[in-house]
C-alpha cells in the first residue's frame, strides 16, 4: 500500500458537498419544526421607545413574538472571551435583543416565530418599533474624540481597552538617521460565507436537554457560552455542526441569534429555525480588520530597520464580539516587526466601539493587519533611501542561523529560512529582466510594478498557558480520539471543527500513515459535543497543527497497546515486534507475524490479552502545543495599471509558502489560492463603508465586490519545506497565509507602478477611481 | 412572502395577457417574463404588483424571424438565444457580441431582451445595441400596434412609454449592409457586472475609407442609454487616425447627460477612454 503521506489525495468530503449531499444546518428538518425571523434595528443609534407586536401576532400562523423585556431576566449577556491582560478592557453589555437602545443598523429588537418561514418574515414587517433616532459614530479614531456620541454610556470616549505594549521609543526615533512616517487605514471586510449563519434549537421537557444545530466553527465554546447565557448545564445541552458552509472567522463567535433561537423553541416547546438572509448576513455578521494605524519606522541610511512604532485605532464595532478583543492585540501587535530584526518596536492599540456591525476575527485575524502594516513600511523605507526593497529585506531579515529567534515582543519564533523562500520566489520571477521591462515601458508610458511581501504569520496557538496569560478565555489545546473497530477500521472523533478546510482527509492520511491502512477505512468525524468530549475548534490555523498533533499522539498509544498485544500473541519480546505498514512482524523472522486488523479483534475479544491489559483499542489524547507555529514565505505581485482609468491588472502572482511539513500538497494549495483571493480582494476590491448615520453602503453584492475567478491569472505556488521543530508532525499552519501574505504584494505593486508619479499610498481597496484620483491629483500623465 | 402578496396569471396568448392588463384598472398587473429583475424587487418589496401576468406561454412574444429587410426578435428571447441563434449571429452579430456580456450564464439563461428594455434600468447592456442598430420596438395594446424606436421609449431610469395596458411584443432590426461593421466594448462593475460605460459602434468601415453611416451608443452614463450623435458626426465621412479617435472621444463627453453623477470627472475620462477604445476596437475589426 502507497503511503498517502504528503500524496494529493482527492478529499474526502466532496464527493457529498459537491452532489448537494452535505448536511448544513439550513438542512435540518424536524418534525413540528417553527421559523424564527428577526426584527433589526434600521437605525445606527437609536433608543427604543415602544414596541407593538399586536397587528404580527394578529397573523394567521404567528406563534409568538419575543422583544428584548421577554429575554432579560432569564436570558444572560452575549459576552466576549477575549479580555487581554493589562488593557483595562471595559465589558459591553450586549443583550440578546436590545431592550432599551439600538446600537448598530441590524442589531435584534425582536423574534417572531411562526409556523412557516415567510409568514415570520410577514409578521416581523408587522412589528412596529417606534426609535429615537440619535447621532451616531462610525470611525474608530474619530469616535474617540471627546465631543462624540458614546456607543455605551459606561465606556468614556468609546474605548473599550488601550492596549500596548514596549518602551517608550522617543529617544531612539529623535537619534535616528532616517524616520518614515505613514498613516494606514485597514479597511473593514465582510467575511461573506457562501451559507449564512443559522440555527435549529429543540428542546426536550422531558430530560431537559437542549440541541442546537448551528453554523459555528467551535461547538464546543459554543456550548460553554450558551450554557452560561441559556442557563442549561453543559451535560444538557448540545451543540451540532455536521457541515457548515465556509466561515472564515465569522463563524466564531457566540451571536445573539443562536441564543434566541434556543429561547424560543424552550419557550414554545416546539423546534425552531432560523436561517439568515444575505442581507442579513451583510449587516448582523461580524466583519472583520477596519483599524486605522499611525505607523512610524526609524532605520538607518544604509538601510538597517531599528525600531517600528505603531498607534492603532481598532474598530471593535458595537459590541465585544466573542474573540475581538484578541485580534487587534495579541493577534496584531506581538508580530508588528515582521519577518525582520528590528531591536526595538512599541504599539499601542485603542480597542474602539463604534455603531457599526460587531468586528471579530477574519482570516488572518490580525496578522494580516500586521503584515500590511511592516511590509508596506519596508517599501516605504527602501523608497525613502532609494533602495532597492529587496535589497532592504536581504539586510533585514531575520537570517536562518537566528532561529529560534525571539521578536521584539518576546515572541519565539520556531524556525525559518527566510532568504530561502525570497530566493526562490526572485528566481521564479526573473526580477533584474522585470525591471529592465519596467523602465522601457515607462518611456511607452506604460506602468507595471512588482510588489514583494516576505511575511512571517503565527498560528496553532498555544501553549494553553499562553492562551491564560494572553487573556483567552479558553484552552488552546485540542483531542482526539482514535477508536479501532473489531474489524481494524477507524473511527477519529476530533475536537477542532473543521468547515471547509478538508481535514476528514489530512486526518485520515495521517492514520493511514502511522497505522498503514487505506484512507478509505478512516472515518473522521467532528463538529458535535455529544459524540466528542471537547476540543476548542477550528480557526488560526490550528486544526492540522493541533489537533493533526493530537491525533499522532492517539495514534502512538494506539501502536504501544497494539504492538504489546501482538507481542504476546506472537510470543515474542515486545522489543522484537516491528510494525510496518500495517503488519505487525518479528525482527530477524520473516514471514512471522500478524496484520494489525487481527490484533484489533484480538483486542477486543480479550480472549488472550497480556496480563492486566485492559480490552478493546481506542486512545485520546489532548495535545497541549509547545508554542505557536510561523509558517512563512515570500509572496511576488506583479501588476500593470492603466493610467487612462485607474484599473490595476494582476499579470503574475508568484506565492513561495513556507509551512512546514505538508501532509496534502493539493490541499495545501487550494487553502493557498483561497487565502489569495481574500487577501487580493481587500488589496483591490473589497471595502464595507458606513456613511455618517451607520448605514452600510455597501450591504449587497451589487455593491460589495467579492473578488471572482476571471480577476486572476493563474497563481505560481511553490513551496520550500522547514518542519516546525516543536510540533510532533513538523507542520505550520497554512489556512491562513495567502490573506495574510499578498495585501500587501499587490499594493506594493501598484505603488512601485505609480513611483514615477510621486504616489506613496492609496487607501484600500485600489478601485479604479481611487488609483485614477490619486494620478490625476499629481496631474496626470 | 418575502414578497407582497399577489396574484399570478399565466396568459395562453397575446389577446389573453392584452386582457387581463386592461383589467379593471384598480389593480396593478406587472408583466413577468425572465424575472431576472422583477423578481429581486419584489423580494425586497421595491415592487409590489397585486397581478403577476406571466407571459411566458405567449407565442406572439416568441420567435427571430427573418423578414424582408428586418429581422423579427421576439421580446421574450432569451439572452442565451441572441448568443446562440445563427440568424442573429449573421445579420446582427453586434446583438450576440452585447448579449454575451450580459451578466453570467443563469442570467442569460432565463433574462429576456423585452425584459431589459422594459425594465429600463439605466446600466444595461442591450440598449446599447438597439440603438446602434437603430431598431424599433413593437409595442401592442388595446388599440393596435405602435412602433418606437428607444429614445422614444425610455424616458427616465425605470421608466418608459409603455402604457399599463400595452406589452411589447417585439424589436425589429433592420438588417444590416454585408459592409457594416460593429462592435461592443463594456466596463463591467466589479460587484454587479453591469456595465459602468458601455459603448457599441456600427458604420460602413474599411481602413483607408471614409467612415459612413457610423452609428455611437453608449450605455451606463446618464439617466439613459443613447445614441452619441454629436460624435457620430465628427466621425462621419473621415478616415481613422488616432487624432479623430481623441477628438471623437471629447466629443462623446459633451453629449452624455452626467450633471447629476457623482464623481463626475472619472465618468467623464471613463466615457472619453472607452469612446476611444471602442473605436480602435471597431477599426481593429474591420478586415
Amino acid at each position: 500500500m502507497m503511503d498517502v503521506l504528503g500524496q494529493p489525495v482527492k478529499r474526502h468530503e466532496d464527493d457529498r458537498l459537491v452532489r448537494g449531499k452535505g448536511q448544513y444546518t439550513d438542512d435540518i428538518r424536524l418534525p413540528g419544526m417553527v421559523y424564527a425571523h428577526m426584527v433589526r434595528s434600521p437605525h445606527a443609534h437609536a433608543k427604543i421607545k415602544a414596541i407593538d407586536t399586536r397587528a404580527a401576532l394578529a397573523l394567521p400562523g404567528v406563534l409568538a413574538v419575543y422583544v428584548g423585556s421577554d429575554l432579560k431576566d432569564t436570558v444572560g449577556m452575549i459576552p466576549t472571551a477575549w479580555i487581554p491582560p493589562n488593557a483595562e478592557m471595559k465589558m459591553t453589555p450586549h443583550p440578546a435583543l436590545a431592550y432599551d437602545t439600538v446600537r448598530y443598523v441590524g442589531d435584534g429588537v425582536a423574534v417572531v416565530i411562526a409556523e412557516d418561514p415567510y409568514t415570520a418574515s410577514d409578521a416581523a414587517d408587522l412589528v412596529q418599533v417606534t426609535y429615537a433616532p440619535l447621532e451616531a459614530v462610525v470611525n474608530p479614531r474619530e469616535a474617540t474624540e471627546s465631543d462624540k456620541p458614546l456607543v455605551h454610556q459606561e465606556i468614556p470616549d468609546n474605548v473599550a481597552f488601550h492596549w500596548s505594549v514596549g518602551a517608550d521609543l522617543d529617544d531612539v526615533f529623535a537619534a535616528s538617521e532616517v524616520v518614515v512616517r505613514q498613516e494606514f487605514r485597514q479597511q473593514r471586510l465582510v467575511p461573506s460565507a457562501m451559507e449564512p449563519r443559522a440555527a435549529v434549537a429543540q428542546y426536550n421537557p422531558a430530560t431537559e436537554e437542549m440541541t442546537v444545530w448551528t453554523t459555528t466553527q467551535n461547538p464546543h465554546i459554543h456550548r460553554l457560552l450558551m450554557s452560561g447565557i441559556l442557563g442549561i448545564p453543559e451535560h444538557r445541552l448540545r451543540v451540532v455542526a455536521i457541515d457548515v458552509g465556509g466561515g472564515f472567522g465569522s463563524k466564531i463567535a457566540c451571536y445573539p441569534d443562536e441564543v434566541v433561537v434556543a429561547y424560543a423553541a424552550r419557550a414554545l416547546g416546539r423546534p425552531v429555525k432560523w436561517t439568515e438572509t444575505r442581507q442579513e448576513n451583510f449587516i448582523a455578521t461580524s466583519h472583520g480588520r477596519d483599524h486605522v494605524q499611525e505607523v512610524e519606522l526609524a532605520g538607518t541610511r544604509d538601510g538597517r530597520i531599528e525600531a517600528i512604532r505603531v498607534k492603532a485605532f481598532s474598530n471593535l464595532g458595537a459590541y465585544l464580539s466573542t474573540a475581538a478583543p484578541g485580534v487587534p492585540t495579541i493577534l496584531f501587535g506581538l508580530i508588528l516587526n515582521g519577518a525582520y530584526k528590528i531591536p526595538q518596536a512599541s504599539v499601542d492599540v485603542y480597542g474602539v466601539v463604534t455603531h457599526t456591525t460587531p468586528v471579530d476575527a477574519y482570516r488572518g485575524a490580525g496578522r494580516p493587519e500586521a503584515t500590511y502594516l511592516i511590509e508596506r513600511m519596508v517599501d516605504l523605507y527602501a523608497r525613502e533611501l532609494k533602495m532597492d526593497p529587496v535589497e532592504v529585506r536581504k539586510m533585514n531579515l531575520i537570517p536562518h542561523e537566528s532561529f529560534p529567534y525571539t521578536n521584539p515582543f518576546g515572541l519565539e519564533y520556531d524556525s525559518g529560512n527566510y532568504e530561502g523562500t525570497l530566493r526562490r520566489a526572485l528566481e521564479m520571477v526573473d526580477y533584474p529582466q522585470f525591471r529592465r521591462d519596467q523602465e522601457s515601458l515607462r518611456k511607452q508610458g506604460k506602468y507595471i510594478g512588482i510588489g514583494f511581501s516576505t511575511y512571517v504569520e503565527m498560528c496553532g496557538l498555544g501553549p494553553s498557558e499562553v492562551a491564560g496569560a494572553v487573556g483567552f478565555q479558553g484552552g488552546l489545546w485540542e483531542s482526539a480520539t482514535v477508536r479501532v473497530h473489531p474489524t481494524g477500521k477507524v473511527t477519529v472523533f476530533t475536537g477542532a471543527s473543521p468547515h471547509g478546510q478538508g481535514e476528514e482527509t489530512t486526518f485520515a492520511q495521517i492514520v493511514s500513515h502511522e497505522l498503514g491502512m487505506p484512507v478509505e477505512d478512516i472515518e473522521v468525524v467532528h463538529g458535535d459535543t455529544a459524540r466528542i468530549a471537547m476540543g476548542w475548534g477550528t480557526y488560526g490555523s490550528r486544526t492540522t497543527v493541533v489537533g493533526g498533533a493530537a491525533l499522532h499522539m492517539a495514534t502512538q498509544k494506539i501502536i504501544a497497546k497494539a504492538t504489546k498485544i501482538a507481542a504476546h500473541k506472537l510470543e515474542v519480546s515486545e522489543v522484537d515486534v516491528t510494525f510496518e505498514a500495517g503488519q505487525f512482524g518479528v525482527a530477524g523472522v520473516p514471514g512471522h507475524g500478524m496484520s494489525f486488523a487481527s490484533v484489533a479483534l484480538d483486542a477486543y475479544l480479550a480472549w488472550s490479552l497480556p496480563e492486566g491489559m485492559e480490552p478493546a483499542l481506542e486512545a485520546t489524547a489532548f495535545y497541549n502545543p509547545k508554542n505557536f507555529t510561523y509558517p512563512f514565505g515570500a509572496h511576488v505581485a506583479m501588476v500593470s495599471v492603466d493610467p487612462h482609468t485607474g484599473d490595476v491588472e494582476l499579470m503574475r502572482y508568484i506565492a513561495v509558502d513556507d509551512v512546514g511539513n505538508i501532509i496534502n500538497p493539493m490541499i495545501v494549495e487550494g487553502q493557498i489560492h483561497g487565502g489569495l483571493v481574500q487577501g487580493i480582494g481587500q488589496a483591490l476590491y473589497e471595502g464595507a463603508e458606513f456613511d455618517d448615520q451607520g448605514q452600510l453602503i455597501t450591504g449587497s453584492f451589487l455593491d460589495y465586490a467579492m473578488p471572482k475567478a476571471r480577476f486572476f491569472p493563474q497563481f505560481e505556488t511553490d513551496h520550500t519545506v522547514t518542519p516546525s521543530p516543536h510540533n510532533p508532525l513538523g507542520v505550520k499552519g497554512v489556512g491562513e497565509t495567502g490573506a495574510i501574505a499578498s495585501t500587501p504584494a499587490v499594493v506594493n505593486a501598484v505603488m512601485d507602478a505609480l513611483a514615477p508619479m510621486g504616489i506613496r499610498d492609496i487607501a484600500m481597496p485600489l478601485t479604479p477611481i481611487k488609483v485614477w484620483n490619486a494620478i490625476h491629483q499629481q496631474g496626470g500623465i | 412572502m418575502r414578497t407582497a402578496p399577489f396574484e399570478y396569471h399565466r396568459a395562453q396568448d397575446l389577446d389573453d395577457a392584452l386582457e387581463w392588463l386592461a383589467g379593471d384598472g384598480d389593480r396593478d398587473v406587472k408583466i413577468l417574463a425572465g424575472g431576472h429583475s422583477l423578481l429581486p424587487l419584489m423580494k425586497l418589496k421595491l415592487a409590489t404588483p397585486t397581478v403577476l401576468l406571466d407571459v411566458q406561454d405567449v407565442p406572439e412574444l416568441r420567435g427571430i424571424l427573418l423578414e424582408s429587410g428586418w429581422v423579427r426578435i421576439g421580446a421574450l428571447t432569451r439572452y442565451v438565444d441572441l448568443t446562440r441563434d445563427a440568424t442573429v449571429g449573421d445579420s446582427l452579430p453586434l446583438l450576440s457580441q452585447v448579449a454575451a456580456t450580459v451578466a453570467d450564464i443563469q442570467v442569460r439563461n432565463r433574462g429576456t431582451i423585452g425584459g431589459s428594455l422594459c425594465h429600463a434600468d439605466p446600466a444595461a447592456d442591450i440598449p446599447a445595441a438597439v440603438l446602434a442598430l437603430d431598431a424599433r420596438l413593437v409595442l401592442v395594446g388595446p388599440r393596435g400596434e405602435r412602433r418606437v424606436n428607444l429614445d422614444e421609449f425610455t424616458v427616465a431610469p425605470f421608466l418608459t412609454v409603455l402604457e399599463p395596458t400595452e406589452i411589447l411584443t417585439a424589436i425589429e432590426f433592420p438588417i444590416p449592409l454585408q459592409s457594416q461593421q460593429s462592435t461592443y466594448l463594456k466596463r463591467p462593475h466589479p460587484a454587479s457586472g453591469y456595465p459602468v460605460v458601455g459603448v457599441a459602434i456600427t458604420g460602413d468601415a474599411s481602413p483607408h475609407e471614409p467612415l459612413s453611416n457610423v452609428r455611437v451608443a453608449v450605455t451606463g452614463i446618464g439617466p439613459k442609454a443613447y445614441r452619441a450623435e454629436k460624435t457620430e458626426g465628427t466621425l462621419k465621412g473621415q478616415v481613422p487616425t488616432p487624432e479623430l479617435f481623441r477628438a471623437a472621444a471629447d466629443v462623446a463627453i459633451t453629449e452624455a447627460n452626467m450633471s447629476d453623477e457623482p464623481d463626475l470627472s472619472y465618468r467623464e475620462q471613463l466615457t472619453r477612454v472607452y469612446v476611444e477604445r471602442a473605436l480602435y476596437q471597431f477599426y481593429g475589426g474591420v478586415a
